[in-house]
């Protein structure tokens, strides 16, 4: 099978690999450019662990081919710190313990990060409508939710 | 497996029409990738749509109504406020499909295509009376969502035909359209039974109304005899009593893991009422 050059964008830098075009997304990220950050829970959309923004939309990695980023924009949860300093939700998750395994937790930060871009003060009920599609077998949700709305308060009282 | 990013639904078709194994469109791919990866389907070739100008679009067309892109995806659709204005049953069925991170990538088209008889955007299409464009090797043609779904998984379209778009009505004054489904939690699954109601109103009465049926038959299906039951009523009483009589008639579900028959039939009748209820209320300017 012969395998297709693509080049993309992924945390505001250049990338490029070649892949078979049954490749996701996300077996692109782990595999070939080292982001290991995106898990794999389900591979088949359900459980939110793979979450990345495609061109700023929030997706499900697992759910789209490699061949599909040609010339568009990735981000990752290795683009969330800048110059070594934590997201302000990675620090809440980690003051309010909102992770256990961690497994789920990249897909939720930036699920998280994509709610806070585009509504700054979310209810608790629109949170956790947002975050349905992020499963975590740990936490019981309600620490992930707290540390969501303090983030967004930090970072309201920020701007 | 080869991948097709395509131009133009022309070339779409002259490789689907020449290709030899199996193929398949690809918009969204939230329901082709996950049966890739379970092996359910093995594409020889897989075309990607999203490269056609176009397929993203959202359009008033003159005489009012709405003409939706293949690739535009839940989302896109739940952010158009004009449409969601006119249509929000329509809507509001694409918007209950899968996660946020799903409504990102999952369209209309995609959620018609792949057949689910308890696919939560087609009772809206059905009852709000859309159309597709479908394009394939014998040429292009009009059909109805509601001739679409043939069995579960199947559809009525010909090897290598491609839907373009989907074409809503005129909304037209004092219309109101609704969609409910049951699910045993609050997000995240799939329709035990669902059903859209879109209607007219008159001053207090009903002058036409459309009832569509969702998980309680191999298909989504229309069910006249309830539209009809609503026409010419001010949803009193005994119209909501014929409706839900109309609607439990015309199920034919299945048992399984998600509802047995009879709490599909039951349900069918108790969503029908919900939604004639909300529809009307729209159609009369209220929130709803």
């Amino acid at each position: 099978m012969s395998r297709i050059h693509i080049t993309t964008t992924v945390n505001g830098e250049a990338a490029e690999f070649l892949t078979d075009p049954r490749e996701t997304l996300l077996d692109v990220l782990r595999n070939q450019l080292g982001l290991t950050g995106s898990k794999e829970g389900c591979g088949t959309g359900d459980c939110g662990a793979c979450s990345v923004l495609l061109d700023g939309v929030l997706v499900s990695s697992c759910l789209v081919l490699g061949v599909e980023v040609q010339g568009k924009t990735v981000e990752t949860i290795e683009g969330m710190a800048t110059d070594g300093a934590l997201h302000p939700l990675q620090r809440h998750f980690i003051e309010h313990a909102a992770l256990q395994c961690g497994f789920c937790t990249p897909g939720i930060l930036v699920a998280a990060k994509a709610l806070l871009a585009q509504n700054d003060n979310p209810t608790e009920t629109e949170i956790r409508y947002w975050l349905a599609g992020n499963l975590c077998r740990c936490t019981g949700y309600d620490k992930i939710v707290r540390a969501v709305q303090d983030a967004a308060a930090e970072m309201r009282g920020a701007a | 497996m080869r991948y097709h990013a395509v131009g133009s639904f022309d070339e779409a078709v002259r490789i689907s029409a020449s290709a030899t194994g199996v193929t398949r469109f690809l918009a969204g791919g939230t329901d082709v990738l996950v049966q890739l990866r379970a092996g359910i389907v093995q594409p020889d070739d897989i075309i990607d749509i999203k490269h056609v100008p176009g397929v993203k679009d959202i359009t008033r067309r003159a005489d009012g109504g709405w003409d939706i892109g293949a690739a535009v995806s839940g989302v896109e659709l739940g952010a158009h406020a004009a449409l969601c204005r006119d249509w929000p049953g329509v809507v509001e069925g694409m918007r209950l499909v899968g996660s946020t991170q799903v409504q990102g990538r999952a369209t209309l088209t995609g959620n018609l295509c792949n057949g689910s008889p308890a696919a939560d955007s087609v009772p809206g299409l059905m009852a709000a009376g859309a159309t597709v464009s479908v394009t394939g090797p014998e040429g292009a043609r009009v059909m109805a969502v509601a001739d679409i779904p043939k069995s579960p998984g199947k559809t009525n379209l010909k090897p290598g035909e491609v839907i373009t778009r989907v074409h809503l009505p005129p909304r037209g004054a004092n219309g109101g359209d609704s969609y409910l489904r049951f699910i045993p939690r609050t997000e995240m699954d799939i329709a035990v039974v669902g059903c859209a109601v879109n209607l007219r109103i008159d001053g207090d009465t009903i002058t036409e109304a459309t009832v569509a049926l969702g998980a309680v038959a191999p298909t989504v299906m229309l069910v006249p005899a309830a539209g009809a039951a609503l026409v010419g009523s001010t949803l009193d009483d005994a119209a909501l009593d014929a409706l839900v009589i109309a609607a439990r008639a015309a199920c034919r579900p299945i048992s399984d893991k998600r509802g047995t028959a009879e709490f599909r039939i039951e349900v069918a009748g108790v969503l029908a009422r919900r939604a004639a209820s909300i529809a009307y209320a729209r159609a009369k300017g209220e929130t709803a």
